[in-house]
């Protein structure tokens, strides 16, 4: 029990630190680097509440390509981003105020709100006890039976993203040469190679 | 002290779900920043689901984080591809440069 404490603690710590530099930093690689911190210690907490499978996912798909996908927009974009940052003691004390409002009041909700006695039994899908069925199957036993138009529905989803993805970014740039394979095996011997008579002495 | 609950994750939650909104106010320049702050803000979202799942002993909370996985993961990848569409024709990722539909 005081381990689980202590690696919540841990967790907990890592992740919030991580968030604070993630929105401060000055270099948005930096930021990049922060959020893949923020996200591997998140995927720890999950682990502790017992979504082993949520973590696994959350690493491969946060850290692996969202991440990614990031630290090369970031270092991509030719970007003036000291330029960028002028304002930011200006929105300081509007957004620490915001920040502190919407902090306050989350908090005031947390402290005066219970959970209902019988909101045990109403749940949709009840959890199995960890020894019988490992947390993988178990989801996998009801995302892809009570909840698989719901999945083929996020399929979907990113498919469009990813058609739209490379619309948006695909272009035809003018003067590039490119190789053309059907135009290449299409070359008769006619058109490829030219006999020329010589006489000898005299040079072409 | 050392005994983990609920409002513990849901602390942790809330502090991250107001760094996300901290975030958009401090880096209202840049677009890049204010992404991320979005996906800070949808992590602390799936900290609380996955808590309550926990709670409840309930696997929907579960099932429910992955499709706000999924559709943070589409949403970063689209919001990036039009930051990369905005970059080439305007050489700038600027909010108060994002003006030209204004009339």
């Amino acid at each position: 029990m005081i381990l689980q404490g202590l690696a919540f603690y841990l967790f907990a710590s890592i992740t919030v630190a991580a968030g604070v530099m993630v929105v401060t930093s000055r270099n948005p690689v930096h930021s990049v680097l922060f959020l893949i911190l923020a996200f591997f210690n998140a995927a720890g907490l999950f682990v502790l509440m017992g979504a082993e499978f949520l973590a696994m996912i959350l690493v491969v798909v946060y850290v692996g390509a969202v991440a990614v996908l990031f630290l090369f927009v970031v270092m991509m974009l030719d970007i003036n981003f000291v330029q960028m940052r002028e304002g930011f003691l200006q929105y300081l004390p509007l957004g620490a105020m915001i920040g502190l409002i919407l902090l306050v009041e989350l908090v005031l909700i947390g402290g005066a709100w219970v959970v209902s006695p019988e909101a045990g039994g109403l749940a949709a899908v009840p959890a199995v006890p960890a020894g019988e069925l490992h947390n993988t199957r178990a989801i996998g036993n009801v995302l892809y039976t009570d909840y698989v138009y719901l999945f083929q529905a996020a399929g979907l989803i990113l498919l469009v993203a990813m058609i739209g993805a490379i619309v948006l970014t695909l272009r035809q740039r003018a003067g590039v040469r490119r190789q053309s394979i059907a135009e290449q095996t299409a070359r008769t011997r006619a058109e490829a190679v030219e006999v020329k008579e010589v006489s000898t002495g005299s040079g072409v | 002290m050392l005994e983990i609950g609920l409002g513990h994750y849901l602390t942790v939650a809330a502090i991250l779900f107001t760094l996300g909104i901290f975030g958009i106010f401090l880096n209202r320049k840049n677009v890049i920043i204010i992404l991320m702050s979005i996906e800070l803000m949808l992590l602390a979202v799936n900290i609380n689901f996955v808590a309550f799942s926990t709670h409840l002993q309930d696997l929907v909370g579960q099932i429910f984080a992955m499709f706000v996985l999924t559709v943070a993961a589409a949403e970063a990848a689209i919001g990036l591809a039009i930051l990369v569409v905005y970059f080439r024709n305007r050489g700038s990722i600027e909010v108060e440069d994002i003006n030209m539909m204004k009339g």
